[in-house]
């Protein structure tokens, strides 16, 4: 307590404390904490309205799994929205890129080649390939944006129309199928999954990361004698954060294996299935885990490197980050390359999950990843984004629709929710805003 | 000439080459010419006033020097040497600063931040070291502005007077040469535009070469060692200030005709 006790400017010591001086002290984004609240609320209700079938061990395994394409991209569509542009073109990318990566591994690589299916590579040198040609699908639509002064909206709504007009010519309506074996665990299910001891480890790390940062940051500011958050909020801020990552890991492994599944594992390993069947823990699917790893990357990319803060500047004021030397054009295309690879890493989740590439797939994709994003905080003004928000926003939506599907409500029904939500939402926040100014 | 002479008392007499020469420079927007032949020069030490109506061509002209336009012709001559400003990073590295008149700010991003922009600290793997870039803006706005606090909040919710702090901060922090001030009191109180006056002077003492503009004449009067007045894109004329009177500024402000050419009729009736 020898931290509180310090002369060092603490607004919420005393002793009546409010909420809000406790957030301050805290230093906590209170967006987020707002976002996290309103989810809880729809978890609740769905929860009660369903007679406890949404906070199930399945049923929120199943939302991290559906959440994680759409989050993936949303963290990329943030940056785009943040230096006021936008991609319209993500669910067609995703679309072109899935039946390109569902190509090399079920025709190129095993007929064209003649190498065969399922070798122990194809999976990395499809996603490789993918990424590639989502660089340059993106790229090139960065390029005319940036450099070709042709407005987003516009590039990207071409985009779309391209993208999927190529997807039909040269799929002609075929399903391409099936994938690689190694390839199909991008997709999650019980065996595209991290099993019980792969995610208590994910989550030890992430617990020290996370304990590491926050030990890092304190000794940082004090080496340069910067205010620091008084101690019983650092701590407070880390037990909150280790108990959110255990939770969240102990959550996944409290979901087993469907009982057929674990049947037939006993049955191929000889194990001897004890009285009520074997219970094998499900655990973090890759899915998810690929979402936790991009979203980590692109946060540290928004916020500690250059090119985030470039990106934040230019969506602030795109004259002022000009005439500071920031190269604008250049920034603007590489977002746009960065969402390119984005949805070549969603392509092959929602391809792996299919185990096949039809023509429809990422159709209207590109709006659940702006409502995710805008859901999530940022705004279209430009400058106001973050990665955690866009990923959350993702969970938000998820949330309401397999919500809404669980209620047995019929799919027109549920767009009309969702489009609701969205206006809701953002209406309420440009109301806070402006109440903050 | 045993010692150098002050510039104010007779910047013809300095032996040095000037700071900064922009020679013949042209800009036109269309038909319009902003900026028509106009030659100006700057040498260490001493603050260049630039006067002239709205539509003069001042601002353009200086957005030439700080690499923010490009001129159609003309030279700019840096220490006796051709140089080629194509965008502000170029005219950044010729040691240029420029505080503009719209402080060229991003309203999303903190002071730290906005002072760095462009030239961030990185630490070890290319991170930002945001705690370096906040230490740095400390220490500067400690003697810029010591009232400033706010080193975590975007810079949207300072007011005008911080936010100009934050923008010559980020001018004077890198070693600049050359300053270019683009009316840098206009948003300010009394208390701060003294303060800035001061920071003028003491930039001066330094060996700074300062182009300052402003609409304000007795600003400029008060600490500038020449001044230029532009008309319509050219300049009508660029006089010591000990040779001149604020009057005589005005007429040939508004008249557009160096001092000797104004006739008594023309200027009586400016008092009229």
């Amino acid at each position: 307590m020898t931290e509180t006790a310090s002369a060092r400017k603490d607004p919420g010591s005393g002793s009546g404390r409010s909420l809000r001086s406790v957030l301050f002290s805290l230093e906590i984004d209170t967006r987020l904490v707002g976002m996290l609240a309103a989810l809880a609320v729809i978890w609740v209700a769905f929860n009660v309205m369903s007679g406890g079938n949404f906070i199930t061990a399945r049923n929120l395994w199943n939302l991290s799994v559906q959440s994680s394409s759409v989050a993936i991209m949303a963290t990329g569509m943030v940056l785009i929205i943040v230096s006021r542009n936008i991609d319209l073109s993500v669910g067609s990318m995703l679309g072109f890129l899935g039946y390109f990566m569902a190509m090399a591994q079920a025709v190129w690589i095993p007929t064209t080649l003649g190498l065969g299916l399922d070798q122990p590579f194809t999976w990395v040198i499809v996603l490789v390939l993918g990424v590639a040609v989502g660089a340059i699908m993106g790229g090139i639509q960065g390029f005319l944006v940036a450099y070709g002064g042709v407005p987003s909206f516009i590039v990207t709504l071409g985009g779309l129309l391209v993208w999927r007009g190529l997807i039909f010519r040269f799929q002609q309506g075929v399903t391409i199928s099936p994938l690689d074996s190694t390839f199909q665990l991008l997709g999650g299910g019980p065996k595209g999954s991290l099993g019980e001891i792969g995610s208590w480890l994910i989550g030890i790390v992430l617990c020290v990361g996370i304990a590491y940062t926050l030990v890092a940051t304190r000794r940082r500011r004090r080496r340069y004698d910067f205010p620091v958050r008084p101690m019983w909020a650092e701590v407070t801020i880390g037990a909150i954060a280790v108990a959110a990552v255990l939770g969240a890991v102990a959550i996944a492994n409290a979901y087993a294996w469907p009982p057929a599944l674990a049947a037939d594992f006993a049955a191929e390993n000889n194990i001897v299935e004890p009285p009520g069947g074997l219970i094998i823990p499900t655990g973090i699917a890759y899915p998810v885990l690929i979402m936790l790893g991009v979203g980590l990357l692109m946060a540290y990319l928004s916020s500690r490197r250059q090119f985030g803060r470039y990106v934040y500047a230019i969506g602030g004021n795109p004259d002022a980050a000009e005439l500071a030397g920031v190269n604008v054009r250049r920034t603007i295309a590489l977002t746009f390359m960065l969402m390119g690879i984005l949805a070549a890493v969603s392509a092959a989740i929602q391809t792996a999950r299919l185990n096949s590439a039809v023509t429809n797939l990422g159709v209207q994709n590109e709006l659940d990843v702006i409502s995710a994003a805008v859901i999530g905080g940022t705004s279209f003004a430009g400058g106001i984004g973050t990665i955690p928000g866009a990923i959350l926003g993702a969970v938000v939506m998820q949330s309401l629709r397999s919500g809404m599907l669980l209620l047995n409500v019929d799919s027109p029904a549920q767009d009309v929710v969702v489009g609701l939500v969205l206006v809701a939402a953002v209406g309420f926040d440009s109301i806070v805003r402006r109440r903050a100014s | 000439m045993t010692t150098i002479a002050s510039p104010s008392s007779s910047p013809a007499t300095v032996p040095q080459v000037p700071l900064v020469e922009m020679r013949d420079i042209r800009v036109s927007f269309g038909g319009v010419h902003a900026v028509d032949g106009v030659s100006v020069d700057l040498h260490a030490g001493e603050v260049i006033g630039l006067v002239g109506g709205n539509g003069a061509g001042k601002s353009t002209l200086i957005r030439v020097l700080s690499g923010a336009h490009r001129a159609d012709s003309g030279q700019i001559i840096i220490d006796g040497t051709p140089a080629q400003i194509d965008n502000p990073r170029d005219a950044k590295a010729y040691g240029i600063e420029t505080i503009y008149q719209t402080l060229a700010l991003a309203e999303n991003i903190d002071a730290a931040g906005n002072m760095f922009l462009g030239r961030e600290l990185r630490s070890r793997f290319g991170s930002l070291d945001d705690s370096a870039m906040e230490s740095a803006t400390r220490g500067v706005m400690g003697r810029l502005n010591p009232n400033f606090k706010n080193f975590k909040t975007a810079v949207m919710s300072l007011s005008g007077g911080q936010r100009q702090s934050v923008a010559i901060a980020r001018a004077v922090h890198f070693n600049a040469r050359i300053l270019i001030m683009d009316e840098p009191t206009a948003a300010l109180g009394p208390a701060e535009t003294a303060q800035v006056r001061d920071l003028i002077r003491q930039l001066k003492s330094e060996g700074i070469g300062i182009f300052l503009i402003s609409h304000d004449i007795h600003d400029v009067y008060d600490l500038s060692d020449r001044i230029s007045v532009m008309y319509h894109g050219k300049v009508v004329g660029t006089v010591k200030r000990t040779d001149v009177t604020t009057d005589d500024l005005l007429a040939m402000i508004i008249m557009g005709k160096p001092p000797g050419e104004a006739t008594q009729k023309e200027l009586a009736s400016l008092h009229a």
